[in-house]
């Protein structure tokens, strides 16, 4: 079996917690630190969260778009992996990003993309242990395709929908 | 300076203009810490001479928005906004669950002070770069919900040009207010994420009064510094276990009580607390969770409680609403207590109230006072333009809307429900002033104390928030860990966290390793909590300019509560008053207050505050 691993979300169960940034930039930044955190919660409007996050996609864009090679995907788990040293913080990956998820780092010149913790995501683990289940492991390599870069205003849409009903057309 | 902090606050003087950074020194952070506590010192050091000519809805007043030291790091953020109060003319601490606490923070700023007032309409923006004042004229008059969606986009859209290559910017969070807070209506609330409020207090309505309609903030740093960061990983993660174990809390949230309370304490306010008992199982979390909760999870930062449950109506005459559960507050404020048993019209109000800017519990009070004086015939239909029944949703979206925009009987009422009696009375020729449910100008939360079974005798008559119900008046001594009483409340309102999520026996480690002070719950008890209450007292005391208040006369319940329930299994059974007047002077003694309530000298001294004693030495020969 594949040990690469994908994200799946469940947004309507997100609870706007944020435990996931937490987690993710203690572990990554030593902090607890939102805006580093490889994971972030959107919210277009209250109530409408959208963890944000790498989907890994079949064909990796971001790799492909980085003029210096500061981007490879992790053989075992298929995560982008950035090299920080190489990065030059162009922000040709962000473009390339269908969901534009990478983003520069607050403070330091390189971009930052979720590198599924070595294979096993601490994001996961607290989402799943506080029981909301918004994001989940699959190592299925079927659901990769039902996993979609997408920008957060426009999942949000779907959930505003899904949530309000037609109000949710007024909101956002 | 210390850790958990970010080290600066913000001072805006709006009618100059200008902007300052400034800072506090430790020996003042942990002697008051932040929110509440900080906002009575800053405000008693600024204004404190002069407190009884101060207007609190005029350009000398402060509006504080603090933050505290265990903001962000204790489950449960929430930002903590106070003041002078327009409605106690004292001061009181109104928090509200959001992550712009923690914005701020990130931002780099644990507070800001707000004076003066803007020449037109404005909100200020907070970033990484600093606070700059941006024009809110496009957004004055507008509803919440709106108000929300164009900052969202605007801010986005600003920060975006400002900072193209750094990727998607994320929403900011923010903090406004909605017509009630711009027309001055003095139980406007201050809001935040569309269903939360800060609203005892009347704050929404100071804001306005400085023609503040937002702030919003976007930090991208991180958190402050922690004095032990790996313990405090620690004691989060088992934080976090406890919460996860409360499964009636997560799953109901307090909607839960709006039948239980009623039911089985005999402590809701129904009709104007005419009555305090129902069984009406229409009311309350089950039903509810099944119609509304398109949300059934939903929390603030760092919390795993997710007591937070946003219903939506889906159908039917009020198709689209959008609130919380409603929570048991409002169940029973805009619910019961308009002798509204209807699930969908008590969502329906709660949104009403979320969506004009007012809070919730104050302002229903004064519509339920209103429509008791309606039963009565003192208020009548040409007073008011309409008949308003009990049980009326329609009936009460139109008053809500005429409070808000102050017309006819609107222009009253909107004063809050003490100063609405008083000048009812006056234009009645009747004395309506027993019929007003509120102490000491703030209107009282929904517990009720005459059953026995929930809130008890003084802890409203003494509390120096008045009505507030998150900080009733309760005996000073340290409790065993797991009761959680006015002191801890003040220390929630003042480390400024959600009370709901603390666990009482690690919260004293937390804050130990976010700060850095050893500080326990003893000497909390002892020192700062006392200090904060005994300034708070003070000022409440000073009060003015338009109203004073009197120990003698205002310590003391609403009168209703001294009239005995007329329903229920605690039919019979009312507040009395030499066991309400036995406890106040207990619990005063216990805090170091005479018996009038006002602190000694010897008090005063033993707490560091020799510099108040020329005041209240005034108020001890009054
Ligand atoms: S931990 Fe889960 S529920 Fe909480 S914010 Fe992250 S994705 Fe949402
Ligand atoms: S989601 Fe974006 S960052 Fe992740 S692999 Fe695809 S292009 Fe790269
Ligand atoms: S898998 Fe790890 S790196 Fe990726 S978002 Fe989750 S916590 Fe962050």
């Amino acid at each position: 079996m594949s040990s690469r691993i994908w994200i799946m979300r469940d947004y309507v169960r997100c609870s706007g917690c944020r435990r996931c940034e937490i987690v993710c930039s203690l572990s990554h930044e030593g902090k607890i630190w939102p805006e580093a955190s490889r994971i972030r919660i959107f919210a277009p409007f209250p109530g409408l969260e959208v963890p944000h996050l790498c989907a890994q996609c079949d064909d990796y864009p971001c790799v492909k778009a980085c003029p210096v090679n500061a981007l490879s995907t992790d053989e075992k788990t298929g995560a982008v992996i950035v090299d920080k040293e190489k990065c030059t913080g162009c922000g040709a990956c962000i473009e390339s990003c269908p969901g534009k998820v990478p983003y520069m780092h607050p403070t330091e010149n390189y971009a930052v993309i979720c590198d599924l913790c070595g294979g096993e995501p601490k994001c996961v683990e607290v989402c799943v242990e506080s029981g909301y289940n918004a994001l989940r492991i699959s190592n299925d390599p079927g659901v990769n395709k039902k996993l979609h870069a997408i920008e957060p205003e426009v999942i949000a849409k779907d959930i505003a929908v899904n949530l309000f009903g037609e109000k949710g057309e007024e909101v956002i | 300076m210390p850790r958990g902090y970010a080290g600066k606050f913000l001072d805006v003087d709006l009618t100059r203009e200008k902007i300052e950074e400034t800072e506090i020194p430790e020996e003042i952070l942990y002697r008051y810490f932040g929110g509440r506590g900080l906002a009575v010192k800053v405000l008693w050091d600024r204004l404190g001479r002069k407190w009884s000519s101060i207007d609190p809805l005029g350009p000398e007043n402060i509006l504080t928005v603090l933050t505290g030291p265990l903001t962000g790091f204790h489950p449960g953020s929430r930002i903590c906004v106070s003041g002078k109060s327009p409605l106690s003319n004292g001061i009181v601490g109104a928090t509200a669950g959001t992550e712009f606490a923690v914005e701020l923070k990130c931002a780099g700023y644990d507070g800001i002070f707000i004076t003066g007032k803007a020449s037109n309409p404005v909100y200020l923006l907070i970033t990484d770069d600093g606070c700059e004042i941006m024009d809110a004229s496009h957004i004055w008059g507008k509803i919440c919900e709106e108000t929300i969606k164009i900052l969202n986009t605007e801010v986005k859209r600003i920060l975006t040009k400002r900072k193209p290559r750094i990727g998607l910017w994320r929403e900011p969070s923010m903090i406004y207010i909605g017509p009630a807070g711009e027309n001055l209506v003095r139980t406007a609330a201050v809001l935040t994420k569309l269903v939360h409020a800060a609203g005892y207090g009347g704050y929404g309505a100071v804001m306005g009064s400085k023609n503040l309609k937002a702030i919003v903030a976007k930090g991208r740093g991180p958190l402050p510094d922690t004095a032990a960061p790996k313990t405090v990983e620690i004691l989060l993660n088992e934080y976090h276990k406890r919460l996860i174990s409360r499964v009636r809390m997560r799953q109901w949230g307090t909607g839960y009580a709006g039948y239980a309370v009623g039911a089985n304490l005999s402590s809701e306010p129904i009709r104007n607390w005419q009555e305090e008992w129902h069984d009406e199982r229409n009311i309350g979390g089950p039903k509810y969770s099944a119609r509304f909760w398109v949300k059934p999870y939903w929390a603030d930062f760092n919390c795993t409680l997710s007591c937070m449950k946003i219903s939506c109506i889906k159908s039917g005459r009020w198709k689209g609403d959008i609130t919380d559960m409603p929570d048991y507050e409002l169940e029973a404020y805009c619910g019961t207590n308009l002798g509204i048993f209807n699930p969908e019209d008590n969502v329906h109000m709660s949104a009403l109230m979320d969506n004009l800017g007012l809070s919730g519990i104050n302002a229903a009070n004064t519509m339920g006072f209103a429509a008791e004086l309606y039963q009565r015939g003192i208020l009548t239909k040409e007073d008011l333009g309409f008949e308003l029944k009990w049980g009326d949703a329609e009936a009460f979206t139109k008053l809500a809307n005429l409070i808000v925009k102050r017309e006819k009987i609107g222009n009253i009422l909107a004063e809050g429900t003490y100063r609405a009696a008083l000048k009812i009375s006056e234009m009645k020729g009747i004395d309506v002033t027993r019929y007003a449910v509120h102490v000491k100008g703030i209107e009282v939360g929904a517990h009720g104390i005459r059953s026995g079974k929930d809130f008890h005798d003084k802890c409203y008559a003494a509390n120096v928030q008045g009505g507030d119900h998150t900080s009733p008046a309760a005996d000073p001594s340290p409790k065993d860990a797991g009761v959680w009483t006015e002191l801890n409340a003040v220390f929630a309102d003042s480390a400024v966290f959600c009370m709901f999520a603390v666990v009482p026996d690690l919260v004293w480690e937390l804050t130990y390793a976010v700060t850095g002070w050893r500080i326990k719950e003893e000497e909390w008890c002892r020192e700062q909590g006392r200090r904060i209450i005994t300034l708070q007292r003070v000022l409440l005391l000073l009060g003015g300019p338009d109203i004073f208040w009197t120990p003698e006369k205002d310590d003391d319940n609403p009168r209703r509560f001294y009239e005995p329930l007329p329903t229920g299994p605690y039919k019979g059974k009312a507040a009395e008053k030499t066991v309400v007047e036995r406890k106040k002077k207990e619990y005063y003694k216990a805090i170091g207050w005479d018996e009038r309530g006002i602190p000694t000298e010897e008090e005063l001294r033993r707490l560091g505050l020799e510099d108040i004693e020329k005041e209240v030495k005034k108020l001890r020969k009054q």
